[in-house]
């Protein structure tokens, strides 16, 4: 589904991503851990194509296409969702709003009939209600105001409304309360864990990897897989630390 | 008699097209006066029309407790002016929201005079400008404390964003205060859309030219929220917005 070869990427002329290979096929989840700054975030923003982030070397499909040709736009059309780390906040903008021209943008992009207002926002309560947001801040402008948590959940009911066929979660866990935690996890096995979607989670912690069982979970070090194993190698490094589990 | 055509060496006349008022001076060298009675209120919203030079000069008194709002769009293809002196007496309060909109080598202005005589009185005046190509939006604004009006509580919030390096934002607040228990704001700022917002929206699947759209959308609607029925200058700023962005 997402297949990673060899991936060199600079940011302002400093190389970050150093060859990372990775092949995340339909029905699973990996895990990609590792300690600050060794590229993970720079990873997720790569796949979805943020301007600034230049790829040096290889290359990275998704569905077979080349995903690294396409704008960060087709990018969504074609089924790949980024969950932010920091999401950004968009005054005057409801999410309401946003999420309904991003998702009609989105599905006449790929030759689907547009939500009408009144579907779309049945759909929004719907996902918001399975994530535990109050539906009432779906009118609110896009973040705006909103706690870390409640951006992490928000961006869960985005992901639900969206439907991606593949989702890069980057620490989605960050800023997440214990029962915030368990809801976005239930959230993720909800709208991903299906045989034709894929989800690569981006994590510093163990944690929230007890409640979104990976398939495979991957320890990125200097811009490096350095090791890949099952589930028991995030409670190794939860265990160990990265310094000895990468060495 | 009517009054002099304005040269540019007048402050509130500087960044204005002379050429384009020059034919259209006659009708507008009076301003419009108006008065809101004691504890009245009133409300009013100002659309662009279809005329390439589009002037609105208007001198309001704000009597005793008086209440106006004001909401204006500028969005002339050639030359929109919107200039207010407005005075307020004991207790009166006075809101603007006005935004200028413009594209090509049009010149859109807002320049205000607003006069704090009483004591108490409020004042908010926001003003948001969206410029492309050549195009020059500017706020001159003043505000006057008058040497009794304590107590008094001025406001204002201008922003510009330029969306090409061929247009200009011009904005001047400026305060003359004669009283010394007085609380007088103003913030300004000029700027381009936020790369981060734009990546943000492009990655839900928003193209860039729609993104950019909605952004600048939630940039300018903001104010009409207190607008009774915001529905016609919402739209009316769509559809300028829509030229701006092509």
């Amino acid at each position: 589904m997402l297949t990673i070869k060899n991936l060199h990427a600079t940011v302002a002329d400093k190389p970050i991503l150093n060859g990372v290979s990775l092949d995340v096929p339909a029905g699973e989840v990996h895990a990609i851990m590792g300690p600050n700054g060794s590229g993970k975030s720079t990873l997720a923003y790569v796949l979805a194509g943020r301007p600034g982030y230049a790829v040096s070397e290889g290359g990275a499909t998704f569905d077979g296409r080349d995903l690294l040709a396409m704008e960060p736009h087709e990018r969504a059309a074609a089924g790949l969702f980024l969950g932010f780390q920091y999401p950004v906040e968009i005054p005057g903008v409801s999410m309401l709003q946003f999420v309904r021209e991003a998702l009609n943008t989105q599905r006449r992009a790929r030759g689907e009939a547009e939500l009408s207002g009144a579907e779309f926002i049945k759909l929004a309560r719907e996902q918001a209600k399975l994530l535990g947001m109050d539906a009432e801040m779906l009118k609110r402008p896009v973040n705006v105001g909103f706690s870390g948590g409640e951006k992490k959940r928000a961006e869960m009911v985005q992901m639900g409304i969206m439907q991606p066929k593949f989702a890069v979660l980057d620490e989605t866990d960050s800023g997440l309360d214990i029962d915030a935690l368990k809801s976005v996890g239930a959230g993720i096995n909800r709208i991903m864990r299906s045989p034709d979607k894929g989800v690569l989670l981006i994590t510093h912690y163990q944690r929230l990897l007890d409640y979104v069982e990976p398939d495979k979970v991957h320890v990125l070090n200097a811009g490096r897989i350095v090791r890949s194993g099952g589930p028991e190698l995030a409670k190794e490094l939860e265990r160990e630390g990265y310094a000895e589990a990468a060495a | 008699m009517t009054a002099p055509f304005p040269t540019r060496k007048q402050e509130e006349w500087r960044y204005a097209d002379l050429d384009a008022l020059r034919p259209v001076w006659q009708q507008f060298a009076e301003p419009l006066t108006l008065t809101v009675g004691p504890g009245e209120s009133f409300e009013k919203i100002w659309l662009p029309g279809d005329e390439d030079v589009l002037v609105r000069r208007v001198q309001i008194a704000l009597e005793g407790g008086a209440k106006a709002q004001i909401f204006v769009l500028n969005a002339a293809s050639e030359y929109g002016r919107t200039e207010l002196d407005v005075s307020l007496a004991e207790g009166a309060d006075f809101e603007l929201f006005g935004a200028n909109i413009g594209t090509g080598v049009s010149t859109n202005e807002i320049v205000t005079n607003v006069r704090h005589v009483g004591e108490g009185g409020r004042s908010r005046q926001t003003i948001r400008s969206v410029l492309n190509g050549k195009a020059t939006g500017s706020y001159l604004g003043k505000v006057e404390v008058a040497r009794g009006a304590q107590k008094t509580d001025a406001e204002q919030s201008v922003k510009a964003m330029l969306l090409d390096r061929g247009a200009t934002a011009n904005c001047k607040p400026e305060l003359e205060i004669f009283a010394d228990d007085v609380k007088c704001a103003h913030g300004a700022s000029v700027g381009e859309l936020d790369a981060m917002q734009l990546f943000y929206a492009e990655s839900r699947g928003l193209d860039p030219a729609s993104a950019r759209a909605l952004l600048l959308e939630g940039f300018v609607m903001g104010l009409w929220d207190s607008a009774k029925d915001a529905d016609a200058i919402g739209e009316a700023a769509r559809e300028a917005l829509r030229k701006v962005v092509g």
